[in-house]
């Protein structure tokens, strides 16, 4: 190999090297400090939810969770512009919020006893209920007990089967279902659309998403039977920044802006905004 | 060994009983198209709507070709640095100091080892949790850093066929001409054994470029991100969006290997090597993406 | 950051992890099995005396080692099996089994099929020239001459396809089937995504691949054909 590459390659692996050092390290500024003093905010969310957090081919991001994070944002002093979105998955979302790589994730984030211990959850920001997805002229659907027997979605990485195989739902009752594994909800759609499985359930505000880009071919059958309460995700140990975003939500809720954002991503869908006010803070710990 | 000494040139007959084989098989290979296609209409696959997008210019711009582009970006700098980390322990590999031909053994092996998108969360999530500091990795370093361990653990052990296919009388006669150990590898074993790793270096460069896919777990936007995430979850168009996203794959893949192959076969003619060509890469790589 | 160091997930779920990794090693095996079986079938078309199977094989391995695998799995659930409704059993799992099997080894044999056109060239023509001159048909030379000596010149690079294999199955749950690193994304949904969780799996995997990898060294030098 010539001296010359092998420089090259060299150079390119310093450059690299470079890059990590420079993005190390961001302080252990609180993301409320870092909302006052920059004006800018990084936020995780969905891609690819529709109605909740989906990318568009404009590079736009738009969705329930979106404007609620834009909501919040503009609370902490962070305007439109001053937002940067990621991408937040199941696997990234923990390391996400410990490195600093995001400022909090708005994306479906549920708040439960597991993940307390490595989170700061502010929130709730809205209760979902799991429901099911049927297609449209499936009249055999109407409830828990009706499931009995059907081929439901198993999505990995996600509990919602669990709540009705195991029976960890409001009813505490134990479906028989047949389960058929699938790597995620849209496999799932697509699945259902093409008669492989009788129902996905999870989320409604999820499979209202789904209903609403499908226009009529799916429907959510509305007997819903957990409480899911959505956070917002912040990094361990940060009250300060969840305090503020608590009293935002309770904002967002008494000015009528929820019901707002709700209606423009799920009007149409059957998914009903019963809220009266903010869902009970869960405390920032 | 090449196919035709397996076999006499076809005289009349075969060549007869060769024209009605290809005959029969695209007769049956039009009959089973017929059926898919047929058997997909049926089940409204082929509604436009489905596959409007992909006429859209900006689908295009928007999300494939910068999926492209962050595939392509993620493959060209991971496999430089494949190609460095192979060349270093492989050659380290064959020392004759047990001290450095050890601990490369064990690299190697190691990386070998883990599937590659365990190794990719490790590169993203592994120094911050094991320093204790805030150590934040991009989503793209830590798709390259884990394209390069793991493909250069690959490359290393071609690197290391490589220079020993080289028969052992060249190193004997540089060394007889008063070369050194770094003379012998720079001028005679590593020209030689290059010529004969080509075709094992350039398949593992295609896996590698697959491999990228991988990134989605970090959410790295690539391709596959792209292809078979945000398009459907935009339109609705999973299996349209899987056979559009394969095409582009093949496309960029094929493109990718006559180009290699070009280029081998220029390297060849300028090069005489007395090494025989090392076998298919010896790895198959994981190219995907779940969830 | 203590509770990012926390194994006891891994404790807890210890036998939904063995069972993970069981369906880790049926699917290897069973798939690994096919992709030799059509592997072998692959490289006779591309050395075959009719052109129109040489073309069939040098497209199938053209276009199968040149897609993603996750695409390959996607489009044999979804679009096979789905769409298409070729169902290979009336039981939803198995039938989800059977294709994941089959997406793995169609497209692993594609790599079996290169590694043993590289194997065949390791075998001196003058062999291949003495089977057709004592008589032997295409088929017979291959069969008794040609093709034992290049499997075992292509030991060692098998062996690194079988381990790609196990490390491959970690996207089958595009499948539909449910192996060790669903489970995985399964505990990450439910603990978070972190390193012990991580490490955990990766040994899994190690114990797995380690040991054939040097399974296979052995093999492939007790086996090395002498020239």
């Amino acid at each position: 190999m010539r001296s010359r590459q092998i420089g090259a390659i060299l150079l390119s692996a310093a450059a690299l090297a470079g890059s990590l050092a420079a993005c190390g390290n961001s302080g252990p500024k609180s993301a409320l400090q870092k909302a006052k003093d920059d004006k800018k905010l990084t936020i995780g969310v969905k891609y690819d939810q529709p109605g909740l957090g989906l990318k568009k081919p404009d590079g736009t991001v738009e969705g329930f969770d979106v404007d609620v994070a834009k909501y919040i944002a503009k609370e902490l002093g962070v305007p439109e512009s001053g937002i940067t979105w990621k991408e937040a998955r199941s696997a990234n979302r923990e390391t996400f919020l410990q490195q600093g790589q995001v400022d909090m994730i708005v994306a479906t984030y549920s708040i439960t006893e597991a993940r307390k211990p490595k989170v700061t959850f502010g929130g709730p920001l809205y209760i979902a209920h799991q429901d099911t997805l049927v297609r449209a002229d499936d009249t055999s659907i109407t409830s828990l007990d009706s499931l009995k027997g059907k081929r439901i979605c198993q999505v990995t990485g996600s509990n919602s089967w669990k709540n009705i195989a195991e029976g960890t739902n409001k009813e505490n009752k134990k479906v028989d279902v047949q389960l058929v594994p699938a790597g995620a909800y849209e496999e799932c759609v697509t699945k259902l659309k093409g008669n492989a499985i009788d129902a996905v359930t999870t989320d409604d505000t999820i499979l209202a998403g789904f209903a609403k880009r499908e226009g009529g071919a799916l429907k959510v059958t509305g007997a819903p039977f957990t409480d899911e309460k959505y956070g917002v995700g912040l990094k361990k140990g940060d009250k300060e920044t969840c305090d503020a975003v608590n009293k935002a939500i309770v904002k967002m809720y008494q000015d009528g802006t929820m019901q707002k954002i709700f209606d423009t991503h799920f009007s149409g869908t059957g998914l009903k905004f019963t809220a009266t006010g903010a869902p009970p803070a869960e405390g920032c710990s | 060994m090449s196919a035709n000494v397996l076999f006499d040139a076809p005289g009349p007959r075969a060549r007869l009983r060769n024209n009605i084989l290809t005959l029969i098989s695209a007769v049956v290979i039009l009959a089973i198209a017929y059926l898919v296609i047929k058997a997909l209409a049926d089940k409204g696959q082929f509604a436009g709507k489905l596959w409007e997008p992909f006429l859209r210019g900006d689908v295009w711009t928007g999300q494939i070709l910068p999926g492209v582009i962050a595939t392509l970006e993620a493959a060209v700098v991971s496999a430089v640095l494949a190609l460095v980390f192979g060349v270093i322990f492989g050659l380290g590999r064959l020392s004759e100091h047990s001290w450095v031909r050890v601990p490369s053994g064990a690299v190697v092996e190691f990386f070998r080892a883990i599937p590659l998108l365990l190794l990719i969360f490790f590169a993203q999530a592994g120094p911050a949790t094991i320093s204790g500091y805030t150590v934040s990795v991009p989503a793209f370093a830590a798709v390259v850093i884990g394209l390069t361990l793991y493909n250069g653990s690959v490359l290393a052990e071609v690197f290391r066929a490589g220079i020993l296919s080289v028969p052992r009388g060249q190193s004997e006669a540089g060394y007889s001409l008063g070369l050194r150990k770094g003379g012998v590898m720079r001028l005679i074993l590593l020209p030689q054994a290059t010529t004969a790793m080509m075709p094992a270096i350039v398949s593992q460069m295609v896996v590698l470029l697959k491999d990228t896919a991988l990134g989605w777990v970090i959410a790295y936007e690539e391709l596959l991100n792209y292809g078979l995430k945000q398009i459907p979850s935009n339109f609705g168009n999973l299996i349209p969006s899987a056979i559009v996203i394969s095409l582009v794959y093949i496309a960029i893949n094929l493109v990718l290997s006559y180009v290699a192959n070009r280029l081998e076969r220029r390297s060849r003619r300028s090069r005489r090597t007395t090494a025989t060509v090392v076998g298919a890469p010896a790895a198959v790589g994981v190219s995907a993406g779940i969830e | 950051m203590e509770s990012l160091f926390d194994f006891s997930p891994l404790v807890q779920e210890f036998g939904t992890i063995l069972t993970g990794f069981w369906s880790t090693i049926r699917l290897t095996l069973m798939s690994g099995l096919l992709a030799l079986i059509l592997g072998t079938i692959l490289v006779a078309m591309r050395v075959s005396p009719t052109p129109v199977l040489r073309a069939a094989g040098t497209f199938y391995v053209n276009i199968l080692r040149n897609t993603p695998l996750t695409l390959v799995l996607l489009l044999c659930a979804l679009g096979l099996s789905d769409t298409l409704q070729l169902t290979l059993s009336s039981d939803s799992p198995t039938n989800y089994y059977w294709w994941a099997v089959l997406g793995l080894s169609a497209y692993t044999a594609s790599f079996v099929c290169e590694a043993l056109r590289a194997g065949m060239n390791t075998v001196p023509a003058g062999q291949a020239e003495a089977a057709r001159a004592i008589g032997l048909t295409f088929l017979q030379s291959l069969r008794l001459v040609v093709l034992p000596q290049a499997f075992r010149s292509v030991i060692a690079p098998l062996g690194s396809i079988l381990i790609a294999l196990t490390k491959n199955t970690t996207i089958v749950i595009v499948a539909g089937y449910i192996e060790a690193s669903a489970v995985m994304k399964q505990m990450f949904d439910d603990y978070g995504g972190t390193l012990p969780i991580f490490l955990g799996f990766a040994v899994g995997y190690m114990v797995l691949t380690l040991p054939t990898g040097f399974f296979f060294g052995w093999l492939a030098k007790r086996l090395a054909v002498s020239r």
